[in-house]
């Protein structure tokens, strides 16, 4: 018999019921007659707490609850990969489908398409015996994603029956076995997975490469690791967005999964346009092909933003378990842990720092801890998530609770600069705010695979950003021209850094993603230059002869006229600097 | 259903009733409150247990009585009628008509919280709208769907520059139908004046909805009026397919209001006092801007709030920046030095404009030029700060050209006259003119070509 319960009470996203025996924590029930979906959050004697996920206008008292003895969960399977859905997996073209332009309440879809056929390949046969996390059947999901339909965690024993290869929709049986207890299982091409719950690996491993995104400040300064965590916080405007979609575009992770969470539809909308016409440099097809968009923009409903991170988390734990490397954007977290903060509002819970809940620490270290670079169960994939969280604090103060808790759990902080940004410095990370703890770990595969030199150049280039914020200091009190020629080398050579190197057009075809080769020779270049110019200045030769508007306006350009693929002309480079050095000598010697 | 009427209330608290031994009364129902000497007022109900009621009352509470009180629940959530006949009309704060003309009718009534955009179903806004305002066009350029509101403070000119877009913007290319929907909370009569005076000199006030809720209005109306007037653009918007702008003065007011209903439901504030979920209710309305597949209409939304104390990082301008899709800020210091209109471009964006401008849109070089002025500008910036320690002569020659860069920039290209249009091509052409004045090897953001086209030309 199917349990049911009462509405006695209605605040927004926020409903209680009693007669609620025997309904459980976190259950996914459907609410009055609209049969509203929503997540018990509270169970006390026999009334329940439920966060709704949907608009409860029009709700009465008395309405029933309906049990479904499930947590909320998430659908995996073939059909992710290129689609959209909001916070709780319903496809959004699907729900356009039903109610047109605008979002209405009770819609019921499925998360993945139940016609759609697919072309699959079984792996295993009868009398084989299966662990979890191992592969029974194969399909190609999208043109670069082999989409590897696994047995469940928890479930083992031996294969009974398989359908032979051929073309199936995702409800199809297609292994029949007898687990270790005598009863006989399925396995179709989907399984189902609660949100809340992090999916098992066999083993976590030591962190040693990068994830490489094609952009210069992270990969050169403060790299990211594949299977690491980064926060990209900043006030409005300060880029955390495009930082986002420029990760999205240019990472070389297998799959991307996107979360808006709280933010705005045009973003969502843009991605949909720009995603499908862009050529991914690693498998020149599209970038859709391996990417998914959970979309719960600000003016959806609060609750399935609360739980469009962790729809996101498992989405992106079930493509680690198939072996693949994936990272996950959530743009943003704060409006996540506004969420959060809402709903614990309306449960007139008691409010630990401005509002938020004391369990937003927790939350936030649950959220980043199921990132990771992990063995797998089955077969023994390597896979990895990567999460990468924008913050957004009220006022672009970073002592704000999310921020500074957010930093707690997290190994790689991209700061972004709001002064930078207004003189349209971008991407507007602060080289000074900004750190990687995985520096030390990743420097090996960097040396090892992109040039032994690579860290020498970086920890140059940082000590001379440094040392010219000091320089500053005393330049902002009296000016530049009263500083002695090597200080003003400096100067020269960190805006070289900063414009040449650090500042990267989103927008242009040649400089929006380069290769770690090329971003090497870039600061070789730039390093190169300095080396050169030193020992003039040493010879008492003046700076105005040694800075050639020319020559370093060449170098400012360098990211814009040399593709990742004309490495050559960087030796070119170098020649016009040696030569042009070598004149400024002999003419001053004249 | 007959809607039973219920007589007398448990408690009044400001703008909050409470009514009690209700029955099948649903959530953010509408409500209509009779006075003791019966006057209507509408109300909506805020949260619900099983026999009593929480309602807000649109038009406050003042004369109100706990025992002679009635109230009706009327088993829908607030709605609109709606119908072409709206142009050109006044309207009270709930949508009442208050010029004298007749009611609305119309067979479809509207839910004035209306539903999400399908972010799916929504069309990327590319369009760019020209406002005839050089810094607008040239360096924050307005989008046709965009949400670009003007961060301002008391005293600033913020109506005359948001009469001016309205009178000049050109959003469709003629043959589309083009209207304002104009929306005041809290506003003083003067101002809600200025603004109805500038559409009739112009001759657009037949294609001008306006919806008052002025400073000695209640406060609880403010809630409900930008819903009611988003409610009409998307109605104007994307069922009669015309190309609506909507300014909505002033959204701090609004969020007072808001402030006001939380504290009084004894919520858990946040900053300052507003309500933790300021930002989700900011974005229920922002977020009602855009444009959608397969139709033809858009909304452009320009809302106004004034920043108390000039202070950026107020939760109003703070939350709202998070939401719209750039800002135009507004300076005292311009101002105070005669500079019309006073934006100050750093702190000022368009996110739309990447989309929206250059070759095929407005003109090749406008991208990279646009970065340049910023660029430039910013420097000026580090220039003055220095030029006010160790004084302008002390400066070498090439910062002097800067601080010139920075006079021309505000007083030609920043500057202009309150009816003064300039196309976009004189909104570039005076851009290269100003940058003009710092040598050519300085700008490392447009090209060797675009230089070479443009630069001292
Ligand atoms: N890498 C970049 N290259 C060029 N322009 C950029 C870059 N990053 C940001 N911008 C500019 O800054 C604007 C704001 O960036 P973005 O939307 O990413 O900010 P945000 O930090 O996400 O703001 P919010 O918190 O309000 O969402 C963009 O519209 C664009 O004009
Ligand atoms: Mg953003």
């Amino acid at each position: 018999m199917a349990k049911e319960g009462r509405i006695i009470y209605i605040n927004g996203p926020v409903v209680r019921a009693d007669q609620m025996e025997g309904f459980l924590m976190q259950e996914l029930v459907y609410v009055g007659e609209a049969k509203l979906i929503g997540e018990i959050i509270e169970l006390a004697g026999d009334t329940a707490t439920i966060q709704v996920y949907e608009e409860t206008t029009g709700m009465t008292p008395g309405e029933p609850v309906y049990s479904t003895g499930s947590p909320l969960s998430v659908e995996l399977g073939p059909g992710i990969i290129g689609n959209i859905f909001d916070g709780i997996q319903r496809p959004l073209a699907e729900i356009k489908e039903r109610t047109g332009a605008f979002i209405e309440r009770g819609v019921a879809v499925t998360p993945l398409d139940r016609e759609k056929e697919w072309d699959i390949e079984i792996k295993v046969k009868a009398g084989d015996r299966v662990e979890p996390g191992q592969v029974v059947a194969e399909l190609a999901e999208t043109s670069v994603i082999r989409h590897r339909v696994m047995v469940p965690p928890g479930l083992s024993g031996e294969v009974k029956l398989v359908v032979p290869d051929g073309r199936y929709s995702v409800e199809q049986e297609i292994v029949h076995l007898v687990d270790d207890s005598g009863q006989e299982k399925v396995i179709k091409l989907y399984q189902e997975w609660p949100v809340r719950e992090p999916r098992p690996y066999r083993e976590r491993l030591s962190i040693t490469k990068p994830l490489l995104t094609g952009q210069r400040v992270f990969d050169t300064f403060f790299p990211l690791a594949k299977g690491g965590t980064a926060a990209i916080p900043g006030g409005f405007g300060a880029g955390k967005t495009m930082t986002q979609h420029q990760l999205a575009k240019w990472s070389d992770a297998d799959i991307i999964v996107y979360v808006g969470c709280g933010e705005r539809g045009n973003e969502m909308t843009d991605v949909l346009e720009e995603f499908p016409e862009l050529e991914d440099p690693r498998t020149g097809k599209s970038m859709m092909e391996r990417t998914v968009l959970i979309a719960n923009t600000s003016n959806m409903p609060v609750a399935a933003r609360e739980a469009s991170i962790y729809t996101g988390i498992t989405i992106a734990e079930y493509y680690r378990d198939m072996g693949y490397s994936v990272a996950l954007m959530a743009d943003s977290t704060s409006r996540w842990a506004e969420a959060l903060r809402e709903i614990s509002g309306r449960l007139e819970e008691m409010p630990a720092e401005e509002g938020f809940p004391a369990y937003l620490p927790t939350r936030l270290a649950e959220f980043y801890e199921r990132a990771g670079y992990i063995k797998t169960l089955g077969q023994e994939r390597e896979g990895s998530i990567s999460l990468i969280g924008a913050v957004s604090p009220p006022g672009g103060d970073f002592s704000e609770p999310v921020t500074q808790n957010t930093k707690r759990f997290v190994r790689c902080f991209w700061a972004l600069d709001k002064s930078l940004a207004s003189a349209r410095h971008f991407p507007a990370v602060s080289w000074l705010e900004s750190y990687s703890e995985y520096l030390g770990e990743l420097a090996d595969w960097l040396q090892e695979n992109i040039n032994e030199e690579w860290l020498e150049h970086r920890n140059w280039a940082m000590r001379i950003l440094k040392e010219e914020d000091r320089l500053q200091e005393i330049v902002k009190l009296v000016g530049e021209d009263v500083l002695p020629d090597n200080q003003r080398l400096i100067l020269e050579v960190a805006r070289l850094i900063k414009v040449g190197f650090l500042q990267q057009n989103a927008f242009s075809e040649v400089d929006r993603y380069a290769t770690p080769e090329k971003q090497y020779w870039m600061l070789k270049i730039i390093h190169f230059l300095y080396e050169q110019a030193l020992p003039l200045i040493r010879e008492n030769i003046p700076i105005s002869r040694i800075k050639d508007n020319e020559l370093f306006s060449e170098i400012i350009k360098m990211k814009e006229k040399i593709a990742n693929d004309e490495l050559e002309k960087f030796k070119d480079l170098m020649t016009r600097i040696e030569e042009h050095f070598n004149a400024v000598r002999a003419n001053y010697q004249d | 259903m007959l809607n039973k009427e219920y007589r007398g209330l448990a408690e009044i608290n400001g703008p909050l009733i409470v009514v009690e031994g209700i029955e099948g009364v649903g959530f953010d129902e509408l409500v209509e409150v009779i006075t003791p000497n019966n006057q209507r007022r509408k109300g909506r109900v805020l949260q619900i247990s099983e026999d009593k009621a929480i309602v807000q009352v649109f038009e406050g509470t003042s004369g109100l009585s706990i025992n002679q009180t009635r109230v009706k629940f009327l088993n829908h959530p607030m709605e609109l009628s709606l119908s072409r006949d709206i142009l050109g009309r006044v309207f009270n704060g709930v949508g009442e008509p208050i010029d004298g003309g007749d009611e609305i009718f119309s067979s479809r009534k509207y839910n004035i919280n209306g539903n999400p955009i399908n972010p799916y179903a929504r069309k990327y806004p590319r369009n760019y709208i020209q406002t005839g305002i050089s810094a607008i066009d040239g360096l924050m350029t307005l989008i046709r769907g965009q949400k670009l509101p003007i961060f301002s403070g008391n005293g600033l000119p913020h109506n005359r520059l948001a009469a001016q877009i309205a009178r000049q913007a050109r959003l469709g290319n003629g043959d589309e139908e083009f209207a304002v929907v104009f929306v005041a909370m809290g506003i003083k009569h003067d101002d809600a004046d200025f603004f109805i005076r500038s559409f009739e000199e112009s001759g657009v006030l037949q294609n001008v909805v306006i919806y008052l809720n002025l400073a000695d209005d209640p406060a609880v109306e403010r809630i409900i009026a930008p819903r009611v007037g988003l409610t009409a653009a998307e109605y104007l918007a994307f069922e009669l397919g015309m190309h609506i702008l909507v300014i909505m003065t002033d959204m701090t007011n609004y969020s007072e209001a808001l402030r006001e209903l939380s504290s009084r439901r004894g919520e858990v504030p946040s900053r300052k006092g507003y309500p933790g979920y300021l930002y989700s209710d900011l974005a229920s309305l922002y977020e009602r801007a855009g444009m959608i597949k397969g139709r033809p209409g858009s909304i452009t939304q320009l809302p106004i709030l004034t920043m108390p104390n000039d202070d950026i990082t107020h939760p109003v301008p703070d939350l709202t920046g998070y939401i719209t899709e750039g800002q135009i800020v507004l300076e005292r210091e311009l101002d105070q030095r005669g500079i019309y209109p006073p934006i100050n471009i750093l702190p000022s964006l368009s996110r739309l404009m990447k989309d929206g401008i250059g070759e095929g849109y407005t003109r090749a070089d406008h991208p990279n030029i646009s970065s340049q002025l910023y660029a430039s500008y910013s420097y000026v910036q580090d220039v003055k700060a220095l030029a006010s320690v160790i004084g302008e002569d002390e400066l070498s020659e090439l910062d002097q050209t800067y601080l010139e860069f920075g006079r021309q920039f505000e007083e030609k290209f920043l500057g202009q006259g309150n009816d003064e249009n300039r196309d976009i091509e004189q909104t570039l052409d005076l851009a290269w003119e100003v940058i003009s004045t710092i040598p050519a090897t300085e700008l490392d953001r447009v090209s060797e070509e675009e230089i070479e086209r443009y630069y001292r030309k």
